[in-house]
């Protein structure tokens, strides 16, 4: 069941980027363009993102367990520290220089774009290099 | 600064329609929707791979279903350099994994939790988001 649950989850997900336009870096990048011509449609996208999920949150993490899985798992890090803000940055820097973030650049290769698989394709390079050396810090 | 483009009614709906694959995906599955943390594990890690698999066949067919019953075609403008496109698809992988989450990971899952290292992220990379832009828009 909870594969079907995933599966539904990427469709609507992508359905909601589609309809919120940020599958367009052009409109990413309008949001992020606040000393010029501002398009602030992301911060609505957030507004309505959250206001829908924050109440289940907190509705729903008392509870023992999900209803198709044992248990809850997911990261519950607080730790702000250097990783974090060094990280963040990078992150902010490519997605100021090409307006695609993960989500909207792995729905986009519905449209066969082959910039967006170009990006995509760095991307998980991106990710690869970060598990690497990772795994490198932890032999040592 | 001058308002261009804007469109709350469109953005708010298809940001509920996020909120509300998170609040599924949450309640059923018990994980938080991330997408850079789920490609990335679909790539690197056995736990939930074909979990993460599907999710992410899900957020390509999205815009396909879309496209199919709103008779729209969809538009995006993407830039046309390799290089660009190569060093901002690294960065966004890598930073993304340095920082342990992305705009749905730390920006929706993070923040309406009320995790401040959630907070101190997204506030992170949209100020270095921003000076990105200006910086390129000036070059």
């Amino acid at each position: 069941m909870n594969k079907i649950i995933s599966l539904i989850c990427g469709i609507i997900f992508g359905i909601g980027l589609t309809v919120s336009q940020m599958i367009d870096p052009a409109k990413v990048l309008g949001f992020l363009n606040i000393f010029g011509e501002w398009d602030p449609s992301l911060a609505f996208v957030m507004i309505g993102a959250l206001i829908i999920s924050s109440p289940f949150f907190h509705l729903f993490k008392n509870n023992k367990k999900p209803i198709f899985a044992d248990k809850f798992s997911y990261s519950n890090n607080k730790e702000i520290n250097k990783k974090l803000i060094v990280g963040s940055s990078l992150f902010g820097g490519g997605w100021g220089l090409a307006g695609l973030c993960p989500g909207p650049a792995i729905a986009s290769l519905a449209l066969l774009n082959l910039n967006s698989v170009s990006f995509v394709i760095f991307m998980f390079v991106g990710f690869y290099l970060v598990k690497l050396s990772d795994l490198t810090t932890q032999a040592r | 600064m001058n308002i261009v483009n804007f469109t709350p009614i469109s953005a708010f709906l298809g940001g509920s329609l996020i909120g509300l694959a998170v609040v599924i995906f949450f309640v059923f599955n018990g994980r938080l929707i991330g997408i850079s943390g789920i490609a990335s594990n679909f790539l690197t890690s056995k736990d939930n791979r074909f979990d993460n698999f599907l999710f992410l066949i899900g957020l390509i067919i999205g815009p396909i279903v879309y496209k199919i019953f709103s008779q729209q075609e969809i538009n995006i403008t993407i830039s046309n350099s390799f290089y660009l496109l190569a060093v901002a698809g690294l960065l966004v992988g890598a930073g993304t994994r340095i920082g342990g989450g992305c705009t749905s990971g730390h920006s929706i899952s993070g923040i309406g939790r009320f995790s401040l290292r959630s907070i101190v992220a997204t506030i992170t990379f949209m100020i270095v988001g921003i000076l990105t832009v200006l910086v390129k828009n000036l070059i």
